[in-house]
């Protein structure tokens, strides 16, 4: 029983350490994230103070990198719902340690999407005629509802289970750290104690929450892809849409998913918790995700390429032979087979691999929702030259400074959150050391840890 | 509580339905008294044997509307019919079309492009869009332009531009609408007189039309069977273009 609390201390002590020290890289990291974005304000102003016109968009291309960011935002941020609602109902317990970690990812790429769109706008500062004049027939108005939505339940789906942890906080870091902390756990924790009551009640909000955050999830990325298969537009008239863009936003929800486990685990040493079993297993998933993909795209790519109608072959000859080959080859070789291989390799089938992997597909499927959208825009719609768009300095400093607001604020949730399930990880380890035959089962990954360190 | 057999469910039943029923049927009324009954239906025959080409109709729009660079309410394309035995170029001006079933209008998510239920053209409200663009998107034309907010760089500061766009006057300045809004052809609307009708002879007539040197170009109203466009529909074979996507376009070419 040493044993246990002994481990138990350790868990704790690591979930609190984040929030008990923080050190000189972590300010750099901020202070470089925080320069980036600032970088982008400016950027942004330029382009509020003189229009779109600062942007590669013109009349016929007139969607382009900013509505391809909105989408592979949106995109990730089913990290969160895969890992934690869907390996929650199937009850696979590897996934514990990893689960708050997704979560954040969720809540934070939804902010970053959806402040994509309103970067988008000609007037932003009439986005909210949505809510007022909002007209029901327009798929615009269903992604409204569905993002937000979405972004209220992922919430909630972070906060339900964070309770317990935050409760931890609110106790062990009582007078030990400045107030407004203090204040934010006890506010946070609601009066969590630990009873038998309450544990019951958590496990039946979970429990509801969880299935209902699959479907919600679901639409929402349906939704997205509504919004271009909707229209008159050759290459974007696919029934298949929905889940093709559902399982695309998987697909690169794991590939951040193993990105961020790598950089936590190894600035907050979390080797003892988050191991080479968790990459492995998400990369295998990640694989199965790259097939569906594939199947996905011959699927799609067949049905049309048979037919071959008139603007279709300008569509295939622009993705496979013209402008966009480089980047539309890519995502197929690079994005969806590659991550196959590399889980398959024994050699590569660990940390490093996975990673590896991950950084592939999370390219790759950046550049499939901008070659989606670009050349979905591409194909003339009247016997003329088609347009050409390349985005700007501005588009391109936008991109960056919403992919440094996602890094800023997980790296900022990491200082104020529990960044792993303490509870839940404390949990499943008691119900794995105390049920019979736990010393057998407990060698496997023990001793993959030991390897792993 | 079965008040003569009817349940307490039953009865709540009733008058859900009773008042579903009511609300459906007052907004119906309601919709009916206030949608003006169509006046017009106005449409253009567009001669590609007359077109020769000179773009003076792309001018006199770009003059009339005081469109900025880069927004062009109407284009003309120069290329040979797909399946033609010889590489002559048909000239076609393409304003919008003003289709009797808008795909731009149901995507528009604040209501602020729609069709005119007196007439049929098809309008941008600028006090409300919010610049998504996703009616350029969705039409099928090509025929909706955003306003980038592109500016004149030849002319007198930027300010003196008033376009008397739907007779609202709007001076350009760089943060008001339209720019960042969506523009299109509006068949010159602001040359109707109060009661919508369109005087040719008086020169309130739309821009294109009114320039075309080959009278290429004719516009009217496609519901009086007197007009010059009705009178051509019913002699020749006109065509409009994508007819399989069932927009209902209300311009008609002649091959």
């Amino acid at each position: 029983m040493a044993a246990l609390s002994e481990w138990h201390g350790r868990l704790e002590e690591t979930a609190l350490a984040p929030v008990r020290r923080t050190g000189l890289r972590y300010w750099a990291l901020v202070a470089f994230l925080l320069a980036v974005i600032g970088w982008g304000a400016y950027a942004y102003s330029v382009q509020l103070r003189d229009g779109l016109v600062v942007t590669g968009m013109r009349d016929r291309i007139s969607w382009g990198l900013y509505i391809a960011t909105f989408v592979f935002f949106i995109g990730i941020s089913h990290a969160g719902t895969l890992i934690s609602a869907i390996l929650r109902v199937s009850q696979a317990r590897w996934r514990t340690p990893v689960t708050r970690m997704a979560e954040f990812i969720t809540v934070v790429a939804l902010v970053c999407g959806a402040s994509f769109v309103i970067i988008d706008l000609g007037r932003p500062d009439r986005v909210l005629n949505v809510f007022i004049y909002g007209r029901w027939q327009s798929p615009i108005i269903w992604d409204v509802l569905a993002i937000t939505t979405y972004l209220t339940g992922s919430i909630t789906y972070l906060f339900v289970p964070m309770i317990p942890d935050l409760a931890l906080f609110r106790d062990r870091l009582a007078g030990r750290t400045s107030r407004w902390r203090g204040w934010l756990y006890r506010v946070l924790a609601i009066g969590w104690n630990g009873s038998a009551a309450q544990r019951r009640s958590l496990a039946s909000a979970i429990g509801v929450l969880m299935i209902l955050i699959i479907p919600i999830a679901v639409s929402v990325h349906t939704v997205v892809s509504w919004i271009f298969a909707m229209t008159l537009r050759v290459p974007w008239n696919s029934a298949l849409f929905g889940a093709f863009f559902v399982a695309g936003a998987i697909f690169s929800g794991i590939a951040i998913l193993i990105i961020v486990m790598a950089i936590l685990r190894r600035a907050y040493h979390l080797h003892e918790y988050v191991t080479e079993k968790h990459f492995v297993n998400l990369g295998f998933l990640m694989a199965a995700f790259a097939a569906i993909m594939i199947y996905a795209n011959i699927s799609e790519l067949l049905v049309h390429g048979y037919k071959l109608e008139e603007g279709v072959e300008f569509h295939f000859r622009q993705i496979f032979l013209a402008e966009f080959a480089p980047l539309f080859w890519f995502y197929l070789l690079g994005g969806l087979v590659a991550p196959i291989v590399i889980a398959l390799l024994p050699a590569t089938r660990n940390i490093r691999g996975m990673v590896v992997a991950s950084v592939l597909v999370t390219f790759a499927m950046w550049i499939e929702r901008y070659v989606i959208v670009v050349t979905g825009l591409h194909v003339p719609l009247m016997p003329y030259e088609p347009a050409s768009y390349a985005p700007t300095w501005v588009e391109w400093s936008l991109l960056a400074a919403g992919l440094a607001l996602f890094a800023l604020l997980i790296t900022v949730f990491t200082k104020v959150f529990p960044i792993i399930a303490v509870w839940e990880v404390a949990e499943d380890h008691e119900a794995m050391v105390g049920a019979p035959g736990a010393a057998r089962r407990a060698a496997r990954p023990a001793a993959l840890e030991t390897q792993d360190v | 509580m079965a008040v003569a057999g009817i349940s307490r469910r039953q009865a709540l039943k009733s008058v859900a339905a009773g008042a579903a029923t009511t609300a459906i049927l007052a907004h119906e009324a309601v919709a009916a008294a206030t949608t003006p009954p169509r006046k017009h239906h106005w449409g253009m025959v567009i001669d590609t044997q007359r077109c020769v080409g000179c773009e003076a109709c792309v001018i006199a729009c770009k003059i009339e509307n005081m469109t900025p660079p880069g927004v062009f309410y109407t284009v003309v394309t120069r290329e040979p019919l797909p399946g033609s035995r010889n590489d002559r170029p048909v000239f076609m001006t393409k304003p919008c079309f003003h289709c009797e079933e808008p795909p731009c209008v149901p995507v528009c998510p604040v209501n602020a492009t729609y069709k005119r239920p007196s007439d049929g053209i098809v309008v941008v409200d600028y006090d409300r869009c919010i610049g998504c663009r996703y009616c350029i998107a969705a039409c099928p034309y090509g025929a909706r332009w955003f306003d980038f907010g592109d500016d004149f760089q030849f002319l007198p500061a930027a300010g003196d531009q008033v376009s008397p766009e739907y007779k609202q006057y709007r001076v350009r300045t760089p943060d008001g609408s339209p720019v960042g809004n969506v523009r299109k052809c509006t068949f010159c609307l602001h040359l109707q007189d109060e009661s919508g009708e369109y005087d040719r002879s008086a020169g309130r007539w739309p821009a294109c039309a009114k320039t075309c040197p080959g009278h290429a170009i004719i516009f009217g109203d496609l519901d009086d069977p007197e007009s010059e466009v009705s009178k051509i529909l019913r002699e020749r074979n006109a065509v409009r273009l994508k007819e399989e996507l069932g927009t209902e376009p209300s311009v008609y070419y002649l091959l």
